[in-house]
């Protein structure tokens, strides 16, 4: 078994003594460094976008979910009376945790967007709007309709879940797809570093063949390749993490417009978890090198 | 040169009572049977040559010692060991035990001379004492080549180059393959002066060769025994050289 101290051991500490057996390849080790650092810009998108419909499938699902809104339509002489008997029901109906019924000035302010700041909403037949806040395990739907119909005919209930959820399930599948993206890309970063390591690993071949007979283990040999992949997979993942933070950087902030792009950014300490990405790199490149190595020596007497 | 020799010679009596060992091989390529019933033991601090015409299988026979090649039929044991239950690093370690000078020399070509030399020391982690490089590299007569890539070789600098990197760990079994092929007498003669002193220090000696010359020359220095390979079997061939 190998242990991670002599992994690091191997990887930090110069040794020109091992490396140097193997000649110095020149546009290889260019298409490495370049793989790996397309790999880690497109990890952190992949990232990033999990993260962003991981929040928005979040807070969809769960804080809009929780309040929801009773609409009030009927003559202005019973509107009153209507918004009491809504308010009895909801005050006997077990998981609401608070309900209101808005105020004009927030009916205006709600409406003002479309129909600008003055409306006459006195003349106007708008409907009266209670606002309800879920408490707890929620409240059933089905049973309040029923019986606001009962009580007060002119109330309809508007529990916004009827398109959220599919809303938060979208948000929760792109998750999904995000990671699912991610694992993607590390697997390709495998396949790419296992091809280019057995194109090295066939050309240097006479190589192998001479430090097998002069008594060289196939660990030391294996050390070698696997160093210098790894190495080169650190450096190029980092480029393209850093080259991909800097892009999300600059991407012009949508946070006022509320839309989906708003969260496409990282935030707080989420922006130290893209420098996962190169060691989880590393790491492939130095199992899939490794690997390459000793199926390579295998064919070897 | 003997410095670097002698520090090593002590280490030879600690071996077992047969370096090699075949008992029954037998091998093929996949045709026709190359070897059969090849029964053989040679003693520590014994020197041999393996002659026999060309394509008999001298190279393979080393091969055979080496681990290169697993015998098809028979057991090879190297060191008091069956070859074919060692495992890939035990072989390993076994070779450092052997210096194989092959038929074709093969190199590191993108490495100077002198580091191929000291190949076998540096995948051991050991550096080789500059002193003993130097005095090695002036007997086979590549001091001035030191610095150069092995392509930039004649065929008989690069046996000398191979010679010198098959004893410079200062091996117990020592397998050449026509180490003097590409040879003039003078020099020829050199290389045997150095074998023939390594086998005074107990390493046992093999040699392939077709240079009956330097068999002659080597039995008025040491007991030397003549080994051929004659239609697949190999005998001793003593008294009529
Ligand atoms: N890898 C191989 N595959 C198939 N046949 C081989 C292989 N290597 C050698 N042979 C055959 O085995 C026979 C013996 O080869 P080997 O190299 O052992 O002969 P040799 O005695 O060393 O000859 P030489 O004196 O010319 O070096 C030859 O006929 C050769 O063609
Ligand atoms: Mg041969």
């Amino acid at each position: 078994m190998i242990s991670l101290g002599s992994v690091l051991r191997d990887l930090t500490r110069p040794d020109p003594g091992a490396e140097r057996l193997v000649p110095p390849t020149g546009t290889g080790a260019w298409l490495t460094i370049f793989s790996a650092g397309v790999m880690a810009f497109l990890a952190v998108f992949a990232l990033a976008l999990s993260l962003a419909a991981g929040r928005l499938a979040d807070r969809w699902s769960d804080a809009l979910a929780r309040t929801s809104t009773i609409r009030i339509s009927a003559e202005a002489a019973q509107v009153q009376a209507q918004v009491d008997a809504v308010m009895a029901v909801l005050q006997s109906t077990p998981g609401i945790a608070d309900a209101r019924p808005l105020s004009d000035e927030e009916e205006r302010a709600l409406l003002a967007p479309w129909f600008g700041a003055d409306l006459p909403l006195d003349t106007l037949p708008i409907p009266k709007l209670v606002e309800i806040t879920e408490g707890g395990d929620g409240y059933d739907p089905e049973g309040l309709r029923q019986r606001l119909a009962a009580e007060a005919p002119g109330a309809t209930l508007d529990d916004h879940a009827r398109w959220r959820q599919p809303l938060a399930a979208a948000a929760s599948r792109l998750r999904l797809l995000g990671w699912g993206s991610l694992i993607l890309i590390l697997a390709t970063t495998g396949a790419v570093i296992t091809l280019a390591a057995n194109a090295s690993l066939a050309a240097n071949a006479p190589v192998l063949r001479v430090l097998r007979q002069i008594g060289a283990q196939d660990g030391y040999i294996a050390r070698a390749f696997v160093r210098r992949f790894t190495l080169r997979t650190l450096g190029g993942s980092a480029t393209g993490v850093l080259v991909a933070l800097v892009a999300i950087w600059l991407t012009p902030s949508a946070q006022a417009a509320e839309g989906f792009l708003t969260g496409l950014g990282f935030t707080g300490a989420g922006w130290l978890l893209p420098w996962l990405l190169p060691p989880l790199c590393g790491a492939v490149a130095f199992a899939a090198t490794r690997a390459a190595a000793f199926r390579k020596l295998a064919e070897m007497p | 040169m003997t410095g670097m020799l002698s520090k090593a010679g002590a280490v030879a009596s600690q071996q077992g009572n047969r370096v090699i060992a075949f008992d029954n091989v037998a091998y093929s390529y996949g045709g026709a049977e190359l070897l059969s019933g090849v029964t053989l033991a040679l003693q520590p601090g014994s020197f041999h040559f393996l002659t026999g015409p060309s394509g008999a299988g001298k190279s393979t026979f080393l091969k055979l010692c080496h681990g290169e090649l697993l015998a098809t039929q028979g057991t090879v044991t190297l060191f008091d060991r069956d070859i074919r239950g060692v495992n890939r690093d035990g072989l390993a370690r076994m070779r450092r035990r052997v210096g194989m000078v092959e038929q074709d020399c093969r190199f590191l070509d993108h490495l100077p001379v002198a580091t191929n030399v000291t190949l076998p020391l540096s995948v051991t982690g050991r550096e080789a004492d500059p002193q003993d490089l130097s005095d090695l590299l002036h007997w086979v007569g590549l001091t001035r080549h030191a610095g150069a890539l092995p392509p930039q070789l004649s065929g008989g600098e690069r046996q000398r180059a191979a010679l010198a990197r098959a004893i410079i760990m200062s091996p117990d079994l020592l397998l050449a393959d026509e180490p003097t092929g590409n040879l003039d007498w003078d020099m020829s003669l050199r290389l045997l002066t150095l074998l023939v002193e390594l086998n005074r220090m107990g390493k046992t000696i093999l040699i392939a060769t077709h240079d009956l010359h330097l068999i002659r020359a080597a039995k008025t220095q040491v007991n030397a025994r003549v080994l051929r390979i004659r239609a697949g079997r190999l005998e001793l061939a003593g008294a009529d050289l």
